[in-house]
């Protein structure tokens, strides 16, 4: 396996607001090796992008803090370098790419501009030498007439063009690690196809390790190699994406797969199972386990502890105490 | 009303077109028109899901309201039940307008925020004079419970709840006035995964329940498949491909069905492995200006001379199925 180019060891990330504080991400660990990608799937609120925007220490403090854990790059841990450092850091050695590309892209300024500035401040090239550098960045994401096309600003964009000027743009002083924030769920599907079809081969050719964040089951099962599903902050199943999709361990992520429909079959007069009720109040969460109310297999012991991620399986995690190839189930009112 | 199959037609639609005018300058001077609905014939049959499908843009959602005439047709006619909309006015036009009912995407901003859900889910029968006083309070109540809200809730104000809750708000209001015909404008696209199979479970079984006509406006294919019975594929503000599930998702005709079923993702990574995705080039054109010919013909991979010179009609090529493309003409007629 290549060695480990990210580690995050039990990162913990709070909101303190009016309402309570807002206990988004709770322990999160895991390991990112050089060129791998992996899938982050879960629903609104899971803690998912939060986690994100922590590793680029991007948490607006306050309300929010970082509250404990390590972020560990290379061995050197995010979360105690200067501000100055990190920003080196971020977009020269770690890229994130959002769902609006206008949280990236400035609106007042043309696209050659902002790619430029970047390459000055992170890969020193100036002038025409950047400015061409750009222009091949524009023209590897499939920005037709890239060189003119650096004088635009994004608002002369479509909205699959700004995604992939922001594509061009996180990539440009070629990155380790692309950290992908649901950068297609604003898009059409064709489009989708368009910019997926675009960051595989762009992963061939840079080679870059991709953290991609997603809700949608799917667009995993095409690009990741491994599958991390949150709940609550936390991670409830890792495990090879075959594995994920073939033997799901975790009562949550066997209920969003019997929630989404197919587009490639369906069987005659099949109904979708959906999950009932629903995500909890992260200002007051539950002792035991996070997913119990809505869990149709929960037990007592998940009232009063939350279950451990721990392997059942060699590289397959869950955080589960029961194993839902043997448990009974029962009616879980909503 | 009979239709060439001998099922009762809900909602006939004529050569519908519904145009925007472009303005320009001080005197807003009309120099164009946004071709939003053009020229779409439809017959939506009694008792059936009829599916609406396309990307951000295609018209699909201004065809939804020109049919409820909330946009008034530029030309053509929309028969409800065989009675022409545009002809009425008054208490003629109001009692038909209780029978057809329309829910929205966004959950957020279609509530009124500052009343209480009674009055939301009240509002109807006080409008239409149906009920007041206990009465209306009982109607209310029953009506929340059956789309599986608890009625002792009804006094809180809409931000107290959650998407889905919201949602179903909305559709105890659309239910009130015992309608027969409800469109549905992307009443899941706002909502999470596990939330959405509760709300299409919920409209499946009203359907079943009050023997409602839906016409299920989406860009969500996968869903299409699991809750309609025909599905009618919009590009451009026109009718490309309009059949059967089993016809459109086993046997699709039209390149920009099979393009666009080819690009949704499947939540299983065998089968991802092993697609052949068809990437269509480029961005949907402006359809204030759309391409001479067939509209489809800047993006379509088969396009041949003929598309750029004349307009293809959509033609039942197939049994009760119709395609609107030369290249599939010729495929299919001897």
């Amino acid at each position: 396996m290549p060695p480990k180019i990210l580690e995050l060891v039990n990162l913990v990330t709070r909101f303190h607001t009016d309402d309570g504080t807002v206990h988004a991400v709770n322990g999160v660990s895991y390991d990112l090796h050089e060129g791998e990608t992996i899938g982050i799937v879960g629903e609104s609120g899971c803690g998912k992008s939060v986690h994100a925007l922590s590793i680029m220490r991007l948490i607006p403090t306050p309300p929010g803090e970082i509250a404990g854990g390590e972020i560990l790059y290379q061995g050197t841990d995010l979360l105690k370098i200067s501000e100055d450092e990190m920003r080196k850091i971020r977009g020269g050695e770690i890229a994130i790419i959002f769902q609006d590309p206008m949280t990236s892209l400035n609106p007042v300024m043309t696209i050659g501009k902002q790619i430029t500035e970047a390459l000055n401040l992170h890969m020193d090239m100036h002038g025409e030498q950047a400015r061409e550098r750009a222009a091949e960045m524009l023209d590897l994401v499939g920005i037709p007439q890239a060189s003119d096309r650096l004088n635009s600003y994004p608002h002369e964009f479509s909205g699959g063009m700004r995604q992939r000027a922001m594509i061009a743009m996180a990539l440009s002083c070629a990155p380790s690690i692309l950290i992908a924030d649901e950068p297609t769920t604003a898009l059409d599907v064709t489009i989708q196809a368009q910019i997926l079809d675009l960051v595989g081969r762009l992963r061939e050719r840079l080679g870059m390790a991709i953290i991609w964040i997603t809700h949608d089951l799917g667009i995993m099962a095409g690009l990741a190699e491994r599958l991390m599903v949150m709940y609550a902050g936390f991670i409830v199943e890792r495990a090879s994406k075959h594995r994920v999709f073939a033997d799901p361990r975790h009562p949550y992520t066997l209920g969003l797969l019997n929630s989404l429909p197919r587009v490639d079959k369906r069987e005659s007069g099949s109904r979708l199972i959906p999950i009932v009720g629903r995500p909890p109040d992260l200002t007051m969460l539950p002792k035991g386990c996070p997913f119990y109310v809505r869990c149709p297999f929960s037990i007592e012991k998940c009232v009063a502890e939350n279950p451990p991620l721990l392997e059942i399986a060699p590289g397959h995690e869950i955080a589960c105490w029961v194993d839902v190839h043997e448990a009974a189930t029962h009616e879980v009112l909503g | 009303m009979m239709s060439d199959n001998g099922n009762q037609a809900m909602v006939e639609i004529t050569n519908l077109k519904k145009y925007f005018p472009v303005t320009q300058g001080l005197l807003r001077r009309v120099v164009g028109n946004v071709r939003a609905v053009d020229d779409v014939t439809l017959q939506i049959i009694k008792g059936e899901t009829l599916g609406l499908v396309g990307e951000s843009g295609c018209g699909k959602s201004t065809l939804g309201r020109t049919i409820l005439n909330l946009h008034k047709p530029t030309s053509g006619t929309v028969l409800f039940e065989g009675t022409d909309l545009s002809g009425l006015s008054g208490h003629d036009l109001r009692s038909m307008r209780a029978r057809m009912q329309i829910i929205f995407q966004d959950p957020y901003s279609s509530l009124n925020p500052r009343m209480t859900v009674n009055a939301i889910v009240g509002e109807p029968f006080i409008i239409h004079k149906i009920a007041r006083g206990t009465e209306l309070d009982q109607r209310v109540a029953q009506l929340l419970e059956r789309v599986g809200l608890n009625p002792l809730l009804g006094t809180r104000y809409p931000h107290e709840f959650s998407g889905g809750q919201r949602q179903r708000i909305g559709i105890a209001r659309a239910l009130a006035l015992n309608p027969s015909f409800i469109v549905a404008d992307e009443p899941i696209s706002a909502l999470d995964v596990s939330i959405q199979a509760q709300v299409v479970n919920l409209l499946e079984d009203l359907q079943d329940e009050f023997d409602l006509t839906y016409l299920f406006i989406t860009h969500d294919l996968s869903m299409v498949r699991y809750i309609c019975d025909r599905v009618a594929v919009m590009y451009l503000g026109k009718i490309v491909e309009l059949g059967s599930i089993e016809d459109i998702y086993d046997n699709p005709q039209h390149p920009y069905t099979q393009a666009l079923l080819s690009a949704v993702p499947v939540p299983d990574p065998i089968v991802e492995d092993q697609r052949q995705r068809i990437i269509l080039e480029g961005d949907l054109p402006s359809p204030a200006d759309p391409p001479t010919g067939c509209n489809f013909n800047t993006r379509c991979p088969i396009a041949f001379d003929r598309c750029f010179e004349e307009e293809p009609q959509l033609k039942d090529l197939l049994p009760r199925h119709d395609i609107a493309c030369f290249a599939a003409e010729e495929r299919l007629q001897v």
